[in-house]
């Protein structure tokens, strides 16, 4: 046993020689995994540029569960598919948790059906009330219920698990209230589930970040939405989203970061690389950037240590890039 | 004896002779449903993967380019775990399966005890990383760090360990134990000199299984906190200044295989299956070449006994 031990060593040792010995500054980030991606290729490029003299981490424990770490004080930054909530606010409040609100991309929440599926040409959003609300549960059963134009086929729903900000944001945006949702639906924490499940069946409709939907377009069909009644039918794109018209599924997505932190050099100097490369990083990992403005408003406010959250303690459904930038300009 | 009666016994023997058949048929078809099913996966995985297995796969940090993703914080994470869990795990199991056998007196205290071992055995380990959450990430302020993890896959195998030994522990004839104590040994003299080296084949094949079996935990580890990304090797084990610097490792954050590959399965961009499959079968190698390990130390510990 005590060679294996002293073999194992030997190995170990030789693993590391690249490593360093010395005790390095480092910035920890944990939260929504819609966020993550454009977090960690942030992540992946500060280290480069820093040459490793800095240590990034990037955990995925959700919207809420990044929160409960950041009020905790155990995170430097959290990242967040949806503003802070009234609860949260709360609470690090009480554990003396300050902290800077920065918006850093968009998302467009995307409505897919079957590729096959060759009677939908848009949705409406009061449609898709239907098919989701709380007492549609065992009642709405096929396409033909919802809209007498469409076949008489079985409805198959393919939706975000219940923790997620995604399933938060969708249900208050649809049928008005957060959480408020049919539950007899394919649940999924794990978008490429939902993907799989709407490209195998006909009938099927489903609902994930736009990003699973660009990664998978020969699969999908993209459902446009038409907001209201008189409105033309939007499809989710960058373009639709920066104008303001894919209504009202596309959502802000946000870091915080913990002002104590904020005066650490390291978490200081990765945020300025984050609002330096945050867009363009965006871009590549299938979101929208927000335009120039809003990542200088970002620097500005993080110099100037503006706290707390510009939103009230609610989600705020329908808000246009345009509006958030007027809100962030406050 | 009559003709009739040896045609009856005759067709007795048919009878049984058809069920002993049927009986072998079942359990061949039973043993290959598991192993068909397990080298269907790990060859599927092997095919899907193989073009990712080469030198930089290993040596590579995660990115969020597939094509240049790598494993290394994620291998180097899941051997240091194992390292700290064997560290824990080998002395305190060792220690009471043998106080177990040898010293234990048999009462209902006792009884309590060995309860408890065999019921903990098959606590889902989700519980443990919960206990694990509390106690040491909490409580014992270790944070999300190796030694949490380490410590809690630790408890996780004790149980096994600890059945282990007492099983090699008893498979060693009770006339060594009598001729030990007859010269006037006493209790710890008999163990440090003849039970421990006639029961050490066995204590590793435990040892090594325990450790398989940990390397590829996922839910506990997930609850305390490992990360997803991270693109930096702990510093290397009793390099830093002693005498403090020397431990350095064991409070960096990591994270481990099963983690890594879940949060490549998970991505938008199809070429990451590609490399969840390739983690994933260098992963199953790991745990085949402990196995494998476990056998050949035990064939070989074996042969050096002469009792």
């Amino acid at each position: 046993m005590k060679k294996s031990m002293n073999l194992m060593a030997v190995v170990l040792a030789g693993a590391f020689v690249a490593g360093n010995a010395f005790a390095q500054a480092l910035v920890k980030v944990d939260g929504s995994s819609t966020v993550y991606p454009i977090t960690e290729a942030v992540a992946e490029e500060f280290q480069k540029a820093k040459k490793n003299s800095i240590r990034v981490t990037v955990g995925i424990s959700g919207t809420g569960g990044g929160f409960k770490k950041f009020c905790r004080g155990e995170i430097d930054i959290s990242n967040a598919s949806r503003p802070i909530l009234k609860k949260e606010v709360d609470e690090c409040k009480a554990a003396g948790i300050e902290y800077i609100e920065m918006p850093v991309a968009y998302d467009a929440l995307t409505v897919v059906v079957n590729p096959k599926n060759d009677w939908i040409k848009s949705m409406t959003v009061a449609e898709l009330k239907m098919i989701w609300e709380p007492g549609a549960q065992g009642k709405v059963m096929t396409w033909k219920q919802v809209n007498p134009a469409w076949p008489d086929r079985p409805l198959k729903l393919f939706g975000a698990g219940a923790d997620s900000g995604t399933f938060d944001y969708f249900t208050e945006a649809i049928t008005g209230k957060s959480k408020s949702s049919r539950g007899d639906f394919t649940a999924s924490e794990d978008d490429n589930v939902l993907v799989q499940g709407v490209s195998r069946d006909v009938g099927s409709l489903g609902f994930f970040g736009f990003a699973y939907y660009e990664e998978n377009r020969d699969k999908l069909k993209a459902v446009p939405i038409v907001a209201a009644a008189g409105k033309p039918a939007v499809a989710p794109s960058s373009a639709t989203v920066i104008d303001g018209s894919y209504q009202p599924l596309a959502r802000p997505i946000f870091i915080y970061v913990n002002a104590k932190s904020a005066d650490k050099p390291e978490v200081k100097e990765f945020v300025e690389f984050y609002m330096k490369t945050g867009a363009k990083m965006a871009q590549e990992v299938k979101y929208v950037p927000l335009p120039p403005k809003a990542y200088t408003y970002n620097s500005d406010h993080f110099a100037k240590r503006q706290k707390g959250s510009k939103f009230g303690g609610e989600n705020k459904v329908g808000m246009t890039i345009e509006e958030l930038m007027k809100l962030e300009a406050k | 004896m009559d003709q009739a009666r040896v045609e009856q016994i005759r067709r007795l023997i048919v009878v049984a002779k058809r069920w002993d058949t049927f009986f072998v048929v079942l359990g061949i078809m039973s043993m290959m449903f598991g192993v068909l099913m397990f080298v269907t996966l790990f060859v599927d995985m092997g095919m899907k993967g193989f073009s990712r297995i080469d030198w930089e796969f290993f040596t590579s940090f995660p990115s969020r380019h597939a094509a240049k993703a790598g494993i290394l914080s994620a291998w180097v994470g899941t051997i240091l775990v194992m390292l700290v869990t064997a560290m824990a795990a080998i002395p305190v199991g060792v220690a009471a399966g043998v106080y177990l056998e040898e010293y234990a007196p048999k009462n209902w205290f006792t009884a309590i005890i060995e309860i408890n071992i065999s019921n903990l055995a098959g606590v889902p380990s989700i519980v443990y990383g919960l206990l694990a959450l509390g106690l040491f990430v909490y409580q014992f302020g270790f944070g999300q760090s190796i030694l949490s993890a380490g410590l809690t896959l630790a408890l996780l195998i004790l149980p096994v360990i600890i059945v282990a030994t007492r099983e090699a522990i008893r498979s060693i004839p009770q006339s060594i134990h009598e001729g030990s104590y007859a010269c006037g040994a006493t209790t710890w003299q008999t163990v440090r000199d003849h039970i421990l080296p006639y029961s050490s084949a066995g204590i590793l094949t435990g040892i090594i299984i325990g450790m398989a079996r940990a390397i590829g935990e996922t839910a506990p580890i997930i609850t305390i906190g490992a990360l997803t990304f991270i693109a930096f090797l702990p510093t290397a084990p009793f390099t830093g200044d002693p005498p403090a610097g020397m431990f350095d490792w064991i409070f960096a954050p990591f994270t481990v295989m099963p983690i890594q590959m879940f949060n490549w399965t998970s991505r938008p961009e199809a070429a990451f299956q590609l490399n969840a499959a390739a983690a994933g079968f260098i992963l199953v190698f790991m745990t085949l070449a402990m196995n494998g390990l476990a056998i050949y130390l035990r064939y070989r510990l074996r042969k050096n006994i002469n009792w």
